[in-house]
């Protein structure tokens, strides 16, 4: 698939042609509504250990992770072809998305794992490098391979295909689109927050909403790993019974087999929480997920701020400059200027010099107003786009979520009836004392 | 509990004071000090032991026909001190009692008085252990309603566990302890403090040459005991910081749900099962801290008695080896004088008798207080455990109606989606 994959980039290169002033493609495929993953399976296989020469050349160690893709058509057949696999580093990952967002800012860019653990409970390791965040890091990069190849929109372009199946050269290929200079400066964005005067009021609610998704699941995640702590406190602390009731036991002779054997239930009650709370860490990273979804949410309605922005901006130089022209062709001064002031001063103009600066301004509001023209149908079409993903967006959200709340009850569930056996066993062993 | 002059008050404290209580408290007299119906020859007293013993051996022999309890805590106050007052009602079918019903009021200085006199009569018997007079460590005032409650209960059972002592139960002091309006009067009677002085001198005096041989059976006894003491007080200790795992764990669990329902505020349709969730986790933090309140009312003060019981057995072992040794001392010194033998040979033959009940007593108790031991811990580990599966028990309804209305939420989309 590797070197197809080669052939077809030379085919799709031609069709590069045809894609829009946005980078995404003008084809069928997204009228046929079929979206990447339906034709291809895609997982995250595996995560190794590498070494290598950094940038400045020093050693360091990272991990890659292992791509996995089959055409769904030879799984839907039964012919269980091996699948295609390349390597892939969490940095490479990043590069992606941020290729992604630049590319096609009107979408809710599904968000990458986090890049270093937070919201820590004190057993959890904060280390990178441990094999339980670098398990939760592969399910999550896998999710996100998966939420990309299965949108309307992102599943469609060609950076993400070549991802998935060429190994070698893809950092190039990216950079060769130049993404990075379309990239808005951060300046810019602020400066558009603040001084956008018209922006749709849709936008500002769902930018607010994504303040508040920020900080509500925040305080969740808070909040849930001081209670973590405080459990696994809890249970371990029953391990010390078991300790004791085996010391105890040893002295006693009708109570010793009912102490020992309980001691045993106390011992497996302690063990218990650890894989308790491993399962719990799925439930935080699927809020996490939503935590950084907010982020990818809010930075949508920033770039309406900043095209809307921008269209104001042109819109008013537009005016001004026709506002020039009209006081240079009629010689009424409307406003104060200081051009104004000193033509008045030192007498006018000559003739010639009207002329050609009048020429100059038609020109420039000629530019001026394909430049409108322009911004207006940018910003249009990114309201337009926009809306339609965040109302897509929210109602995977919802859904997401939903099931996320309905896990946690599982896993509590789950708790309970573990610990109600452990308790009904230690009874047991009491009544035997 | 200054300002008080009354002897008897002031000895009680100084029981509490002595690091080695046993010292002080055996009497050479072997007969029952406080003039309870007893026969006088010793060989009589050790069948009467041995009889009883044998009761004892059949369970249920000793019926219990005194009951006992103590409430209704007041504060009294004077104008030296503030302190409180019990409530402890005595309905009996005994003869020996005047009337069948008893009402009367009693502070804690009143139990241990009692409890020093019952120590006194019967230095070889293990008497139940009061709760302590001060709880050092948290500083708990001594008029906060906890402590007062916890007190309480364990009062009840002291006298409780007296009651049911076949034994300690026909103690004279403990009939006028239940019965008499105004103890403080019956209080003076019965051995002065420096007459029992004078004793702990002689006992020192005694006992300093040491033990020479403990019979086996005490030395098993005494070896359990000192690893039983360990045992249990590292099971109170155990039990203890669960409790206080469990209550800050139960703090960040009143933090946790609010989180959830000031989400639910920004959301839609995602308000109601976050709504929901917030529920689930308040009705678990609920059941949580009914777990915790039981715990510390019904295993931790069950363990805590039995550290201090642990105690107790052991100064009743200590005390024991003291008689022990008074009689050795005095029988070698028989042995090597020929000076007053007629005279010292009485005595010896007095110490060797008080040897004998000593031991009986300790014997026929020991395994009376085994069996106590055996099924108070029992009952305490049985209730905590299911205590915990009513807990988990409970948990687990909530979350599961919570899945259920998802559930149900679902279906009803399904089918507004269907049609």
């Amino acid at each position: 698939m590797a070197e197809d994959g080669k052939d077809d980039s030379v085919a799709t290169d031609d069709d590069s042609d045809q894609t829009a002033a946005d980078g995404s493609l003008n084809n069928t495929m997204v009228e046929e509504g079929s979206t990447l993953l339906r034709r291809m399976e895609i997982c995250v296989a595996e995560a190794e250990k590498r070494s290598g020469k950094n940038a400045v050349s020093m050693q360091e160690t990272f991990t890659v992770y292992l791509i996995e893709t089959r055409p769904m058509d030879a799984v839907a057949d039964g012919r269980n072809p091996a699948p295609d696999s390349l390597w892939r580093r969490y940095s490479e990952f990043e590069l992606l998305r941020n290729y992604l967002i630049v590319t096609y800012p009107y979408i809710v860019a599904p968000p990458l794992p986090e890049k270093r653990a937070e919201f820590v409970w004190h057993k959890l390791s904060a280390d990178n490098m441990d094999p339980d965040f670098v398990e939760r890091r592969r399910v999550g990069l896998e999710n996100f391979l998966l939420r990309v190849a299965s949108h309307p929109v992102l599943s469609n372009d060609k950076i993400l295909y070549h991802f998935l199946t060429e190994e070698n050269g893809w950092k190039e290929v990216v950079y060769e689109t130049g993404f990075q200079a379309k990239a808005d400066s951060r300046l810019r964005a602020l400066s558009a927050t603040f001084r956008v005067r018209n922006p749709d009021k849709r936008f500002m609610e769902m930018k607010h909403y994504s303040d508040e998704l920020q900080s509500h699941t925040s305080q969740l995640l808070r909040a849930r790993a001081r209670v973590a702590d405080r459990l696994y406190g809890v249970y371990k602390v029953h391990g010390n019974y078991g300790r004791v009731f085996s010391e105890w036991s040893a002295i006693e002779k009708e109570m010793g087999d009912g102490l020992q054997s309980a001691g045993h239930h106390m011992d497996a009650y302690a063990a218990s929480i650890d894989d308790i709370l491993e399962e719990e860490e799925h439930y935080a990273d699927q809020l996490k997920e939503y935590l950084s979804y907010a982020e990818a949410l809010r930075a949508v309605c920033r770039k309406h701020e900043l095209a809307q922005f921008e269209l104001e901006m042109a819109s008013q130089d537009l005016i001004s400059k026709k506002q020039q022209r009209e006081e240079l062709a009629t010689g009424i001064v409307r406003t104060f200027s200081f051009k104004g002031m000193t033509n008045k001063l030192f007498g006018q103009e000559a003739p010639e010099q009207r002329e050609a600066k009048l020429k100059l301004l038609e020109e420039l509001i000629t530019e001026g107003e394909e430049t409108v023209k322009e911004k207006t149908v940018e910003c249009e079409e990114h309201v337009e786009r926009a809306w339609v993903d965040m109302q897509r967006f929210k109602e995977q959200k919802d859904k997401d979520l939903r099931e996320a709340l309905i896990n946690y009850a599982v896993m509590q569930i789950s708790m309970c009836k573990k610990g109600i056996q452990v308790w009904s066993n230690a009874k047991e062993c009491f009544l035997k004392m | 509990m200054s300002g008080q002059t009354v002897p008897a008050d002031f000895s009680g404290h100084m029981l509490d004071l002595d690091e080695d209580e046993d010292l002080d408290v055996f009497t050479k007299n072997t007969s029952l000090a406080d003039g309870s119906p007893m026969p006088n020859s010793p060989s009589s007293m050790v069948n009467q032991y041995r009889l009883e013993e044998d009761e004892e051996d059949q369970q249920g022999a000793f019926t219990k026909d005194v009951f006992v309890s103590v409430d209704n805590p007041e504060s009294h106050v004077t104008a030296i001190e503030t302190f409180i007052m019990y409530r402890v009602v005595t309905k009996t079918t005994r003869s020996e009692f005047d009337s069948s019903e008893y009402d009367v009021r009693r502070r804690y200085q009143d139990f241990l008085w009692l409890r020093s006199r019952l120590e006194e009569n019967h230095p070889t018997l293990i008497v139940h252990p009061l709760p302590e007079k001060f709880v050092m460590k948290g500083m708990v005032e001594r008029f906060n309603d906890d402590f007062i409650e916890t007190r309480r209960k364990a009062l009840h059972r002291f006298l409780n566990k007296i009651s049911e002592h076949p034994i300690l139960s026909y103690s004279q002091h403990f009939k006028v302890f239940l019965t008499a309006q105004d103890l403080a009067s019956q209080r003076k009677q019965g051995p002065g403090f420096l007459s029992r002085m004078g004793e702990t001198v002689r006992a020192v005096a005694n006992s300093v040459r040491g033990l020479r041989s403990r019979p086996e059976e005490f030395s098993t006894m005494h070896d359990y005991m000192e690893n039983f003491s360990n045992k249990i007080s590292s099971v109170d200790k155990v039990a203890q910081r669960i409790i206080k795992e469990q209550r800050e764990y139960l703090d960040e669990l009143k933090q946790y749900s609010p989180t959830y329902s000031q989400w639910a505020e920004s959301e839609q349709d995602l308000a109601e099962p976050l709504k929901a969730v917030a529920s689930c986790v308040e009705r678990c933090s609920k059941e949580t801290e009914e777990q915790v309140e039981h715990l510390s009312e019904v295993l931790v003060p069950t363990l805590h008695e039995y550290v201090l019981c642990a105690e107790t057995v052991k100064a009743v072992m200590r005390r024991r080896d003291n008689i022990q040794a008074e009689f050795e001392a005095k029988n070698e010194a028989l042995m090597s004088r020929k000076v007053d033998q007629e005279a010292l040979q009485e005595e010896v033959d007095a110490l060797g008798d008080r040897v004998e009940l000593a031991n009986n007593a300790l014997r026929g108790d020991w395994s009376r207080w085994q069996g106590s031991l055996r099924t108070d811990l029992r009952s305490a580990f049985i209730s905590a455990a299911e205590k915990n599966v009513e807990y988990y028990e409970k948990c687990l309804a909530v979350w599961e109606s919570f899945l259920m209305s998802q559930r149900e939420e679902s279906s009803e989309q399904k089918g507004e989606d269907a049609s």
